[in-house]
């Protein structure tokens, strides 16, 4: 097997790594959203099934092997799975919890949210994996979820949103216990509307709608 | 205030359905068919009579836009693009159309595809967007089945479908060629331009790259017509836009309003008013991180459009209004923005490489004031040769931050070098 220029971002190694059968499967259905040829489009997709198959992050074999399916030259998948932030090139805890630190969810005390994510992970440093394998907590660029501000996400699903200091450690308290946690607002509204309730299409605010039920 | 009967995004809050059957009761997909058979060059010609300006930053001529695409079609399939790379910090509008009404856009993007020649749109998302990307991905399904996309999507006899491409976080994938050269599986680098994605975009085809708000707003226009749409607003600054206000706000939210509505109105009406009163304000940063800040005095008086801000020498951005009151440290706050562009910088071009870098190191000392009082006139001097030299405009986002800073609060970083060295000389 050829063997990707090792850098000091280098991924490491697996020992081999080959999608599950459903992953299969759905890596062909993503490549055939794309015209015939232009089966490269799908890189992104295919590096994260790879990167869920893979406890969270994407090896070097993982790389190649994405690389093969696609047709395209293994330094070519290294240069995109290395330039999107999204993919972790080195094992993470199981959640990987995301504070998003810029202006707007600082302004509402995302460095106390940062804090207390870290406590409650039970490391000393950004980007550590705990002694459990259960947390990493790192600090992100905005996640664009800035009307409800500070916020975090987990993995690459979903956002916990309108967080104090308690309710992040709440929320991670669950996931470490494995118990269902819902996600969203944590302060009890249903999207960006003000906390106190919305001021405008007030037809339907007083009126509960059947929420989601759109698959 | 704008009233209730004439917003367009009903479904905003997510109170109600996303899917189609509760898309169908807001009216969406209500006569799409006749909205097309209105044919290529009168829609284009009643959007550009709407002056319906993009809603992704720029606030180029949506019309005009669509009008680039090549009339004939020389072999080359046409392709539409969605730019759902919401990322600018302070915007969370887009967000809330993809999760809570992703039809809006679906139907946006028939009435916009079919005006531009195109049989295939792709909608390309950033990926931390987990929960918008399962609706509309349902959205889509549902739109199929339905034959609102497809072979003869709404009956109209035009073949039209959409698929959906995941970003990965990377900001600078918002730039619309660097958000084609990602789609096409390749790192997010923007493009040289010309040629224009309309005549080379992706996959070297004709291609027009639009913002999710854009489009999802076109059907209302052609159906409730363009004059409901410009009596709205001011000339040239028309219809109705998503604010979304955050920071230092009671009760930070999106909300629908009229285009040129006095920023004071915004805040007081919408998100509860400053934190500790309007007296509180410190400033307000009008459009998205990449706009230079305003002081309260101009903010007591400024209307939200495209053209009274530019007058104003900020923006309207995304109109992502991220209020800042007394209580915070606003060099820190901008601080934070020129550290979010370091990262985010592509790379390619050397004046936006280093130049980020070099802007933070420097913002980061002015934080503590550990500085020389020249050094402010040297960042301002760096900001300017950063602007305007780099291939894409994240090197100029990177600048206008800095300098609106330092065009109002100079005598705030002047005061700040000179306790720290009177702390400094306390110490010796």
């Amino acid at each position: 097997m050829r063997v990707l220029k090792t850098t000091s971002y280098d991924a490491p190694r697996t020992d081999g790594f080959a999608f599950t059968a459903e992953n299969k499967a759905k890596a062909d259905a993503y490549r055939a959203r794309y015209p015939e040829g232009r089966e490269a489009s799908a890189v992104l997709w295919l590096l994260y099934l790879a990167q869920e198959q893979n406890d969270g992050w994407v090896s070097n074999d993982a790389i190649e092997y994405v690389a093969a399916e696609l047709g395209m030259a293994p330094i070519r998948v290294y240069e995109v799975a290395s330039f999107y932030t999204m993919f972790n090139l080195r094992p993470v805890g199981r959640y990987l919890v995301q504070v998003c630190r810029t202006t707007s969810c600082w302004m509402r005390g995302s460095d106390a949210i940062t804090k207390a994510c870290l406590e409650e992970a039970g490391t000393a440093s950004l980007g550590e994996v705990s002694d459990d394998g259960v947390f990493s907590v790192v600090e992100v660029e905005c996640l664009g979820a800035c009307c409800n501000a500070p916020m975090f996400q987990v993995n690459d699903r979903n956002y916990f949103e309108d967080l104090t200091p308690e309710s992040a450690r709440a929320v991670m308290a669950k996931l470490r216990a494995g118990e269902e946690v819902k996600p969203g607002s944590q302060s009890g509204r249903a999207g960006s509307e003000p906390q106190d309730g919305a001021k405008t299409l007030l037809h339907l605010a007083q009126s509960p709608a059947p929420a989601g039920e759109g698959a | 205030m704008l009233q209730d009967k004439d917003r367009i995004f009903l479904n905003l809050y997510g109170q109600d359905d996303w899917g189609l059957e509760g898309a169908r009761r807001r009216g969406i997909w209500d006569n799409t068919k006749d909205l097309v058979a209105l044919g290529r060059e009168e829609i284009i010609q009643r959007i550009k009579d709407s002056q319906l300006r993009g809603r992704g930053g720029a606030g180029f001529p949506a019309g005009l836009k669509w009008s680039f695409m090549p009339k004939e079609n020389d072999g080359r399939p046409h392709y539409l693009v969605i730019n759902a790379d919401e990322s600018e910090p302070g915007s969370c509008k887009d967000r809330e159309i993809l999760r809570n009404d992703p039809h809006m856009l679906l139907e946006g993007c028939v009435i916009a595809g079919f005006a531009m020649g195109a049989h295939r749109a792709f909608i390309y998302i950033r990926g931390e967007y987990w929960e918008p990307l399962r609706n509309l991905e349902a959205a889509i399904l549902q739109a199929r089945e339905a034959g609102l996309l497809g072979e003869d999507a709404c009956g109209s006899g035009w073949a039209f479908d959409i698929e959906v491409s995941r970003g990965a976080g990377a900001y600078i994938c918002g730039e619309e060629t660097a958000l084609l050269e990602s789609l096409e599986g390749k790192k997010g680098q923007p493009r040289l331009k010309p040629p224009f994605p309309a005549a080379v975009g992706v996959y070297g085809c004709p291609t027009t790259v639009t913002n999710v708000e854009t489009v999802a707003v076109a059907p209302a226009i052609l159906r409730r017509g363009v004059e409901w749409w410009t009596g709205l607003g001011r000339p040239n600054n028309t219809g109705t836009k998503i604010f979304s206000i955050s920071g230092c706000v009671n009760q930070p939210c999106n909300v629908e309003e009229e285009m040129g509505i006095p920023m004071k109105e915004l805040i007081e009406k919408h998100a509860g008013g400053v934190r500790g009163g309007w007296e509180n304000l410190q400033a307000v940063v009008p459009g998205g991180s990449s706009v230079p800040c305003l002081p309260e005095p101009i903010c007591s008086t400024m209307l939200m459009d495209f053209d009274s801000l530019r007058e104003a020498k900020s923006g309207l951005g995304t109109a992502a209004v991220i209020v800042i009151d007394k209580s915070v440290d606003i060099v820190e706050a901008i601080t934070r923005f020129s550290h979010f562009y370091m990262h985010e910088s592509c790379g390619q071009c050397t004046p936006c490489r280093e130049g980020t870098g070099w802007m933070y190191r420097v913002m980061k000392r002015l934080v503590k004031g550990e500085a020389e009082i020249d050094e402010i006139d040297t960042l301002l001097d760096v900001t300017y040769q950063v602007e305007g030299h780099t291939i894409c405009a994240l090197g100029d986002a990177a600048a206008w931050p800095i300098q609106g800073l330092i065009r109002h609060f100079r005598p705030e970083l002047e005061k700040r070098i000179a306790s720290y060295r009177q702390m400094m000389q306390a110490a010796e």
